[in-house]
């Protein structure tokens, strides 16, 4: 293909088809929110059903699978591709590369994870969704009736392709496309972070894709691995589900400390405090991710031993994470903090997810776990990590992150409300559910009973509920009202590392001239002891760009018929199914694709035009 | 013979599959595949481990397994990876022929491995150990047929690649594909031993 003709496309075409790392990160924030969006809907669903004791607003059967649904889309579908989408965007510009290790398989992670998603969301409107909980625990999951839970296993062994894919990539891009002088050890903490998480990413997914596959050979097929009568056993599920399950939150949480990393120094204007220590403690958390699996499974009657070994395995984990908590504080101490939406967001971080470790750490206790085990206050300690570490990780990312990717600011009065909403509306929401826990309400019951002490405290969570739905109706309103904020969008925080180097919006090549990078925090270095302009570490020159391909989207949808094929039992769905992608992947195989090149007369003009 | 060589040389670098960055991002992007897929199959090896024992009325390991096939299965494999290291060899060397005729002899040992395996499942199954008979049954064919599906899916990959280059020549864009097709089939080699020790000689065994 040449220049001109990978320039001239119609819109809805060139997102189908795009390689571009920019746009596939946007796509996967797009697609991020809108399961976000659901799975919000679903919570709050779940809080109106909880706010008196009693309720029937949904049924039994409706809460089971509306609890399912919200665990599995806010991890799977939320969570994690809100993180690929700022990895993706950011993470080649940090680094100084033109784009991403494998732009096709970039791509086609992105659209596995969104037909897998799609796909699980379809069982809505087939006589009901996967009910079993997100940790689907046999016999409850091989057991149930309908075709929910077969909705469930395809969908995730679809989605979850698209991760592992996407893993790989950022591993092989972070360790060949660095630019010259950015060592590993001056890589931004984002980078570094997202690193770890993608080393977590490849060696955890492939144990739920067996958990996943003997489930489904299970259910469709007759197998008996989870069958006791037959010689199963059902904990063998609960290994496999943890070996993954664990590092999961770790492959959620590591992205988020790094994007605390990069706004905490930008904000309180000084280097990060102890940046090796950062790098080395990031490490042992993700190596020691690996070996607590089964400190979810207490009180399964493993044994003193093994429940002494993995409660103290657990408990070090702490000693790497509080280093890290110690090291934002010690960045900010004497340092000019702004109290920007970003920053905000991650000055709540800091006391909202010490309050989850702290409970993490009581967790741990094995003899006390059998108290916990199973009741709200498992709830509110994941919902302190996850949306307290996590999601606000996604807030602050996207405040810092939004001039950069869509040429405008959000505007920082409505980002304000937002913030303070939503910080009031999670403590209220599971604050009192730690008490709830303690008093022995277990978690994913359908109501419960007046008189018991549990209806004060129930309400006020769910208006807690309420008023984190209402700040983030405020988030929707701010990003639809800042549009006319397009000045000082190039550099607005006044940034440290490469990506506020390039010009907004950034051009497809990224880089006109691949940056010399001399320091840790490149951008502040030249700032402060250069020009104020990267260095270029080679001359004005063609680029070579990948071609767009229409491949990826084929190869995740004759998944999808294949997955159709399997759940209603219909040969020739799956065969066509497969054919479509093994077909695609052929033609992948056999059609050797060059790219083009941009010329350098384009690059000049665009520089020129200060774009 | 000799010149005709050095000219080849001249031509290609060195290790033409690390030439570009292209190769070596398929190159190290292929180890990580690998280093998941190990965790793949080391997930199966532990269910295999776990359920070994959940026999209930059907046939059990030491009543199924011949050493005698399997052995000859182990062999054929082997020898399909000495086979494909002589590839590499010629590779090396710019001897393109040579690489072809090496890989097509991969092929060759690697469906007449499929056709052992075809058979051996054939006899456990009119044995009485169907998919669903016992636990054991189904982590028994889990295991070893995910591993035949490897097999079947590299014999297909290098085919592809054989017709597709027939007549192109060693480049830099197909030497990267040759030598990543190479290293899996390697992977899977690796996987048999483990099978063969972990399933057969401890199924027989202990």
């Amino acid at each position: 293909m040449s220049y001109a003709k990978a320039q001239s496309k119609n819109v809805v075409w060139d997102w189908l088809t795009t390689v571009d790392h920019k746009k596939v990160g946007i796509l996967y924030l797009a697609g991020g929110a809108f399961f976000f969006a659901l799975g919000g809907i679903e919570a709050v669903l779940m809080r109106i059903q909880l706010m008196f004791p009693d309720m029937a607003i949904v049924q039994a059967q409706t809460f089971n699978e509306l609890l399912t649904m919200h665990g599995t889309t806010m991890i799977f579908l939320a969570a994690m591709p809100l993180l690929f989408g700022f990895m993706n965007f950011i993470i080649p510009l940090q680094i100084g590369a033109r784009d991403v290790a494998f732009p096709f398989l970039n791509a086609l992670g992105f659209w596995l994870f969104f037909f897998g998603g799609l796909l699980l969301y379809v069982s809505l409107f087939t006589g009901g969704a996967p009910d079993a909980g997100w940790t689907a625990y046999v016999p409850l999951s091989s057991n149930s009736p309908g075709q929910g839970l077969d909705y469930y296993v395809l969908g995730l062994q679809v989605s979850g392709l698209g991760t592992l894919i996407g893993g790989i990539n950022f591993l092989v891009t972070i360790i060949n496309m660095r630019a010259p002088g950015m060592s590993m050890m001056r890589m931004p903490l984002f980078t570094w972070s997202s690193f770890v998480a993608s080393m977590l990413i490849l060696f955890a997914f492939p144990a739920l894709t067996i958990g996943l596959l003997l489930l489904m050979l299970e259910r469709l097929f007759g197998a008996t691995y989870f069958a006791v009568d037959f010689g199963g056993n059902i904990i063998i599920w609960q290994h496999l589900f943890w070996i993954f399950g664990h590092p999961e939150v770790y492959i959620l949480i590591l992205p988020a400390f790094g994007i605390f990393s990069e706004v905490i120094p930008t904000f309180a204007k000084k280097r990060l405090f102890g940046y090796s220590a950062m790098v080395f403690a990031t490490l042992i958390i993700g190596f020691l991710g690996f070996m607590v699996w089964a400190h979810h499974m207490f009180t399964v009657g493993m044994g003193p031993v093994a429940n002494a070994i993995f409660a103290v395995a657990t408990m070090a984990i702490a000693v790497p994470t509080g280093i890290k908590i110690f090291n934002w504080l010690l960045t900010l101490w004497g340092g000019r903090i702004q109290f920007t939406t970003a920053n905000l967001f991650a000055l709540g971080f800091i006391p909202s997810f010490v309050m989850g470790g702290v409970t993490g750490v009581m967790l741990a206790t094995s003899a006390a776990n059998y108290q916990f085990h199973d009741t709200y206050f498992v709830v509110a300690h994941f919902h302190y990590v996850i949306i307290g570490g996590v999601v606000f990780g996604l807030f602050a990312a996207a405040f810092y992150w939004w001039p950069k990717m869509f040429g405008y600011r959000l505007s920082e009065t409505l980002g304000k409300w937002f913030f303070w909403l939503f910080l009031i509306g999670f403590h209220m929401t599971f604050f009192v559910q730690h008490f709830l826990g303690l008093m022995g309400m277990p978690r994913r019951v359908a109501s419960f009973l007046p008189g018991q002490g549990l209806d004060a405290m129930n309400f006020i969570s769910t208006i807690g509920a309420f008023l984190m739905s209402i700040a983030f109706i405020i988030l929707l309103i701010a990003i639809f009202a800042s549009t006319k904020n397009r000045d000082n969008v190039q550099d607005p925080w006044d940034g440290r590392t490469l990506e506020w180097t390039v010009p907004t919006p950034v051009p497809e090549y990224n880089f006109a001239q691949t940056p010399l990078v001399r320091d840790l925090d490149p951008y502040w270095y030249e700032k402060h002891e250069g020009d104020g302009k990267i260095k270029a570490a080679e001359p004005l020159g063609e680029i070579h760009m990948p071609n767009a391909t229409v491949l990826p989207v084929t190869i995740s949808a004759g998944l999808i018929v294949a997955s159709f094929g399997f759940i209603y039992h219909v040969l020739p769905l799956i065969i066509g199914g497969f054919i479509i992608t093994f077909g695609a992947m052929f033609v992948r195989s056999i059609k050797e694709d060059h790219g083009y090149h941009i010329p350098v007369d384009v690059i000049k003009r665009d520089k020129e035009e200060g774009k | 013979m000799a010149d005709h060589q050095a000219v080849e040389k001249q031509t290609l670098p060195p290790n033409p599959e690390k030439a570009t960055l292209d190769g070596r991002n398929k190159y190290l992007g292929f180890w990580f595949f690998l280093g998941g897929e190990t965790v793949l199959f080391g997930s199966l090896f532990g269910t295999y481990l776990g359920l070994r024992g959940g026999v209930v009325d059907g046939p059990g390991p030491a009543d199924l397994f011949h050493l005698d096939l399997v052995f000859i299965m182990t062999m054929i494999l082997l020898t399909s990876s000495l086979t494909s290291v002589f590839a590499v060899i010629n590779m090396k060397r710019g001897n393109y022929k040579g690489l072809l005729m090496w890989m097509w002899a991969t092929v060759a040992l690697g469906i007449a491995f499929l056709g052992f395996e075809i058979y051996e499942f054939y006899e456990y199954y009119h044995a009485g150990l169907g998919f669903t008979t016992s636990a054991f049954a189904s982590s028994f064919y889990t295991l070893v047929g995910t591993h035949g599906a490897h097999v079947a899916f590299g014999v297909s990959w290098i085919t592809v690649l054989l017709i597709r280059y027939k007549s192109t020549g060693l480049t830099l864009t197909n030497a990267p594909k040759f030598y990543t097709a190479v290293l899996y089939w390697h992977f899977i080699d690796v996987v048999w031993v483990f099978i063969f020790t972990v399933v057969y000689l401890l199924g027989i065994g202990g």
